[in-house]
């Protein structure tokens, strides 16, 4: 296997817009190709992501009007993969591997959603699809249902008091929002409140409006070569250390999902293949697709023993100049979720900050750099480790 | 191959029978039925009618609803006397009264049968628990 890097990144702004999908995706596509000092006809293959196309714009066999939009000759295959909001870190995943084997030099990675056409009843719906068709979604689950009851579930575990808890929460919340606003591409630049968080709308018992992240629309697009040629092209390539992924079936099955095994398995092997542990990294982008989401991931990357992370959020140890940065972005919560780019704006971010590249919410001195997205409830949860 | 398929699983159901699988390798038991053990992975499995019996391990009241269904109602996971988790609805109590309490009640199973929704493959059948206590 040979050393492959990223030479360039692109990204739309997130949220809603009157862009299509095949818009979306050629801001973000042609950006990356641009940053990275090739053109369209460099790229040898393309694997993109998207969830919701079927649904969005009566879209399927996307791949395709994604090349041609691109101006991709008929020579270069393009292939969609899609697994929830894992989708294009999935995505990544396997242009990392068809270049880690020799098998293509320059390979384009993307994702792109748009749901903002939707409305929120069938988006909801549309969303509660990445659950079990036959034992999760007929008793109408819901992802912010999955991540309450995994509140309810901490709650009762480490016996942490409901009003404690939800405070700790909030305190994600506001982080987030706060390190948003400092992101021009961030669907909301503005501070929050606890006070707003704690008062806004029930959506699913105990998680309110401000819990949870946005229905989005953007894109992100990263372009992957071997290290000899991203060393021949850009100034600053940033290299991909280790990359992990792992499955799992509905929440009855996983049972006691606090420890989520798909995830640490799939971190261990980004891990491992980095060769480091949790204490080198850095700075983490990862899955806060809930308050709650982002504490739990934060135990199951091994930033924080299980049951600490509520408390490590209190501390401020997840701030930008904490004892480990988590989403200097923005994360989903405030920058926004478009579910099929999201793992690509993780990478996007991770590699702006490596290179030095994010102003007021640079982290000093990162070296080493993690994502996180995660599929479904569990089912697909992917880990990618990049360094300079 | 399947010893219990999913439409075999719904009929029992709508009669409040539980139908599980029992893993001649390692006896775990694997409820809603697939064709490999939960625990273990192996595809050597024989039917077997669970108790029905649980408490429940968590909970929601979802407040926004997928098309289709109407807001609000409670999911809980229970785990069963027999060891798997399971998860379903719950009645018999308001949304607005469930609370942490409601974290270890014990539970028993009735059903609920499901239509109307778009993008089904048929109806469903739902393990619909009430309290036992
Ligand atoms: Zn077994």
């Amino acid at each position: 296997m040979r050393e492959v890097a990223v030479l360039g990144v692109g990204m739309t702004k997130f949220g809603p817009t009157d862009l299509s999908i095949k818009e979306l995706f050629a801001q973000a596509a042609l950006e990356a190709i641009r940053e990275s000092n090739l053109t369209s006809r460099d790229v040898q293959a393309l694997f993109v992501g998207n969830v919701l196309g079927d649904f969005a714009e009566g879209q399927m066999n996307l791949a395709g009007f994604l090349a041609d939009e691109i101006g991709l000759p008929p020579r270069i295959p393009a292939t969609r993969v899609e697994g929830a909001c894992a989708t294009a870190s999935i995505a990544f995943r396997e242009a990392f591997m068809w270049v880690a084997s020799g098998f293509y030099d320059i390979v384009l990675v993307g994702g792109v959603e748009k749901v903002s056409s939707m409305g929120t009843p069938l988006a909801t719906r549309a969303f509660a699809m990445a659950t079990d068709s036959h034992y999760e979604e007929f008793c109408g689950l819901t992802f912010p249902g999955v991540f309450a009851m995994l509140t309810h579930l901490y709650a009762n575990k480490y016996g942490i008091s409901l009003p404690t808890l939800k405070e700790q929460m909030a305190r994600v919340a506001v982080k987030n929002h706060h390190n948003g606003a400092m992101n021009p591409l961030a669907q909301f630049q503005a501070e929050i409140s606890m006070e707003k968080v704690l008062n806004s709308f029930m959506v699913c018992d105990p998680l309110q409006l401000y819990d949870c992240c946005p229905f989005s629309d953007g894109a992100a697009a990263v372009v992957l070569a071997s290290r000899e040629i991203a060393q021949a092209r850009v100034a600053k390539p940033v290299k991909v250390l280790g990359v992990g992924q792992g499955s799992a079936g509905a929440l009855s099955r996983q049972k006691d999902f606090t420890v989520m095994q798909s995830r640490v398995a799939s971190a261990r092997q980004a891990y491992k293949m980095a060769g480091i542990e949790a204490r080198d990294i850095d700075l983490c982008e990862l899955h806060d697709c809930f308050t709650i989401a982002e504490i739990v991931a934060s135990e199951c990357l091994g930033f924080f023993e299980f049951g600490q992370g509520s408390a490590a959020v209190e501390k401020g140890s997840t701030r930008i100049g904490g004892k480990i940065p988590i989403n200097p972005s923005g994360g989903l919560k405030s920058k926004g979720h478009p579910i099929g780019a999201t793992g690509c704006a993780q990478v996007y971010e991770i590699v702006k900050q490596l290179r030095g590249e994010c102003g007021k919410r640079q982290v000093d001195g990162a070296k080493i750099g993690m994502t996180d997205t995660l599929g479904g409830d569990a089912g697909t949860v992917v880990n990618l480790i990049l360094g300079v | 191959m399947y010893k219990l398929t999913h439409a075999q699983y719904f009929t029992a159901l709508k009669e409040n029978r539980l139908e599980g699988l029992k893993c001649c390798e390692c006896e775990a038991i694997t409820v809603p039925p697939k064709a490999t053990c939960q625990e273990c992975g192996s595809p050597s499995l024989e039917v077997t009618t669970l108790s029905g019996e649980g408490a429940i391990r968590t909970f929601t009241v979802i407040r926004v609803a997928p098309e289709g269904l109407e807001a609000p109602y409670i999911v809980v996971l229970a785990e069963l006397k027999e060891g798997p988790w399971l998860m379903g609805n719950l009645e018999g109590i308001e949304p607005s009264a469930a609370t942490m309490d409601l974290i270890g009640r014990p539970v028993k199973l009735g059903h609920r049968v499901v239509t109307g929704m778009r993008y089904t493959a048929g109806e469903g059948v739902v393990p619909l628990f009430s309290l036992a206590d």
